[in-house]
């Protein structure tokens, strides 16, 4: 046991006293309680999860690249696109972003010197292992992996419609990954909370931080009213309650209900930390602050509030909800959301823009996700979704969504990399990966719209009735090959990588929050020392005396970007 | 501490009027329920920072205090633990009991209290060093 005293304004003493001798190599990886090993281990664990419901995605496309495909069988078709959908959401989105890089960034971003509980945050990445191992032993069972859709309705789910152990592993999986993020919520939480540095206000909080602080309370609200959720699924299956079944008395709708009221936050948990990746890199890349902080604060809270208030737009058809009022409720969240995505283009507006592989993922993530958010919109009306739902159209909108994530996950990457590692990734391999990936979502997205309004359903696996769907098919197989081929790539640039020199330093990009003041990597307890800290850009502030961060009443000219030019110290 | 019970308070009194109007306009059960215990679930909290915020001087986290102001004791930080990793084997085989057999409990039981006891008494001894 440690205890840490508050870093000192002096430089670090070079007698080692804050090197860490605990165990190595897998003993390290067993036993670690530093956040910065789990944060890591969760960032490797969920890179591999996103490798493995990818190549479900590479199947599932070769599949529908013909009017009767013949890659997989019907049955098998059900399992792969379940597992996909519940993989990259459930193992890999949420625990990439809350698990993994706030894990890493948070404690560092608040000058803390670690999570507020790392027995607690091992434990969470222990949970998270153990469900994603369950998930995908449901493939090693007889009867398959679960085949009823990532969103497991009922009575799709019940023994009768999933006989066997697949169904029961999803489950069990779900239960292990849900006290996984709620035991991670429950630690950014009070991190946040309880470990700031002295001078570190709410307000000068990094938005990255501010964005996982909404998270970890939003998951806090949603996750346990899915595992309760579970529980009564479970119940259905094995002890004789009849919850979700109607033939008894029971009401399939409710677990929609349930599902929903979780699954909508959970867009939000799933997105919010991207937003705040971009938000750290698009200031830093443009030389400017960030046009907007309190703005975008308040944003994302508005984000947080609303996201509890719109779950039945999900149930449209179900012609059990109260559509005006989930329409509306829909409508406004687009106003917040709008909000950022005009500080977003205020903060580059008259900057001096960097293209680096990190700021092209970033504004690669802001065009996606603007495809998806508007076509979110569309499906925010009723009279539109009744005739769109549960075609590609809808798919094609998520997955714009989704893509947008995965662009913002490597926007991320590349951004913190080197403070991680040490090590710059290669900048030409990451554009080109960029360009796959951009291009290759928006190759791979664009066709569902048009095969979602020309009535192609989702989740078929062959559609042998109408061949004239097969053009629009294979170009978005293309697009879903051109996205595995980036992945290759980044993989390339990561092992590539480990063989280069330390050469990144403290502050590589120049960057103004608090992640950046100490080495690359950071120190066991993450600082040898801290700067005073005045604004919500600490670092930037101790390197360019001459050129302080803008407070907010302060409209000096001599402040804005072109002051910003001077070298750093 | 006042931003943080704000927060909390405000999130918590959005959801609770969102329930009322909600359940007031739709007379469905589940959706109202749902959302006044989200509500709740913001508010509780939420008074117990303002509680505390009312009592306490401030933090250096919530002034302008230099770095030193913090000098001192901020809490420990256990350098590794085995306990986790003993604890959410325990936990992933009570799960894979649930679907594979009962049987498996008689190792996740004991596991899981093994680990617990272990992780008490770490913390009581005052946890493994890392120095």
């Amino acid at each position: 046991m440690v205890d840490v005293l508050e870093p000192q304004t002096a430089a670090h003493d070079d007698h080692g006293h804050d090197e860490h001798h605990g165990p190595s190599g897998i003993m390290n990886w067993l036993t670690s309680t530093d956040h910065k090993v789990i944060g890591l281990n969760y960032t490797v664990t969920s890179i591999i999860m996103l490798v493995i419901g990818g190549a479900f995605a590479m199947l599932i496309r070769a599949q529908l690249t013909t009017p009767n495909g013949s890659v997989v069988t019907l049955a098998q078709y059900n399992e792969l696109f379940t597992m996909h959908g519940s993989v990259m959401i459930y193992l890999f989105a949420g625990p990439f972003a809350f698990g993994g890089l706030a894990n890493y960034m948070v404690p560092i971003q608040i000058g803390a010197p670690d999570m507020a509980f790392p027995r607690l945050n091992a434990l969470s990445y222990w949970l998270y292992l153990t469900g994603s191992i369950t998930m995908l032993l449901g493939f090693a069972v007889a009867g398959g992996a679960a085949n009823f859709g990532w969103v497991g309705y009922a009575p799709l789910s019940d023994a009768l419609n999933a006989p066997g152990a697949g169904a029961d592993l999803w489950i069990g999986a779900l239960l292990l990954t849900g006290f996984s993020a709620i035991f991670t919520g429950v630690n950014l939480v009070a991190t946040i909370f309880y470990l700031r540095a002295p001078g570190m206000t709410m307000f000068r909080m990094p938005i990255f931080t501010w964005n996982m602080l909404v998270t970890g309370i939003l998951i806090l609200l949603a996750f346990p009213v899915l595992t309760a959720g579970l529980v009564m699924l479970y119940a259905d299956r094995h002890f004789g309650t009849h919850i979700y079944d109607a033939n008894h008395g029971g009401v399939p709708i409710l677990w929609q209900n349930i599902f929903w009221f979780w699954g909508h936050p959970e867009v939000y948990i799933l997105a919010l930390p991207f937003f705040g990746m971009v938000t750290e890199i698009i200031p830093v890349f443009s030389r400017k602050p960030l046009f907007g902080y309190k703005g975008m604060v308040f944003a994302t809270i508005a984000i947080a509030a609303l996201s509890t208030g719109v779950w039945a737009h999900h149930m449209f058809t179900t012609g059990t909800v109260l559509l005006p009022f989930f329409s509306f409720m829909t409508y406004l969240i687009s106003i917040p959301t709008g909000i950022k995505f005009f500080n977003w283009i205020g903060s580059m507006w008259g900057g001096q823009i960097r293209f680096t592989a990190a700021m092209l993922f970033a504004i690669g993530f802001l065009i996606t996700f603007l495809i998806g958010g508007i076509t979110g919109i569309i499906l925010a009306s009723p009279p539109l979704d009744f005739f769109t739902h549960d075609t590609y159209f809808v798919v094609a909108h998520f997955h714009s969504v989704v893509m947008a994530l995965v662009i913002g996950a490597m926007a991320g990457l590349y951004y913190w990399f080197p403070k991680i590692t040490g090590r710059f990734l290669n900048e030409r391999i990451g554009k080109a990966q960029f360009w796959f990936l951009f291009l290759g979502s928006t190759i791979f997205t664009m066709p569902g719209y048009l095969l979602g309004l020309k009535g192609m359903p989702r989740r078929m696996a062959v559609y042998t009735l109408h061949p004239e769907w097969q053009h629009l098919n294979t170009l978005s197989s293309v697009g879903a090959w051109m996205i595995g081929f980036s992945t290759i790539l980044f993989v390339i640039n990561a092992v590539k990588t480990t063989r280069s020199p330390k050469t990144a330093g403290p502050n590589p990009w120049d960057a103004h929050t608090l992640e950046w003041f100490t080495t690359s990597p950071p120190p066991h307890h993450n600082f040898y020392a801290l700067p005073n800290i005045r604004s919500e850009r600490p670092t930037w502030d101790y390197y360019h005396p001459d050129a302080p961060a803008l407070t907010h009443d302060d409209h000096d000219p001599s402040h804005m970007p072109n002051a910003a030019k001077g070298a750093t110290k | 501490m006042k931003t943080e019970a704000r927060l909390l308070i405000g999130l918590g009194v959005f959801v609770l009027i969102m329930g009322i109007v909600y359940g007031i306009w739709s007379k469905e059960l589940s959706g109202t329920v749902m959302l006044i215990g989200t509500g709740i679930l913001g508010i509780f909290p939420g008074l117990y920072y303002r509680y505390w915020s009312k009592r306490m001087a401030g933090r250096p986290e919530d002034t302008d205090a230099p770095v030193d102001a913090g000098a001192g004791f901020i809490g420990s930080f256990p350098g590794s633990s085995i306990w986790p990793f003993v604890l959410g084997m325990g936990c992933w085989l009570m799960v894979l009991a649930l679907v594979f057999g009962s049987w498996l409990a008689v190792i996740a039981l004991p596991t899981i209290t093994f680990a617990l006891a272990g992780a008490t008494a770490e913390g009581r001894r005052g946890g493994a060093a890392s120095h």
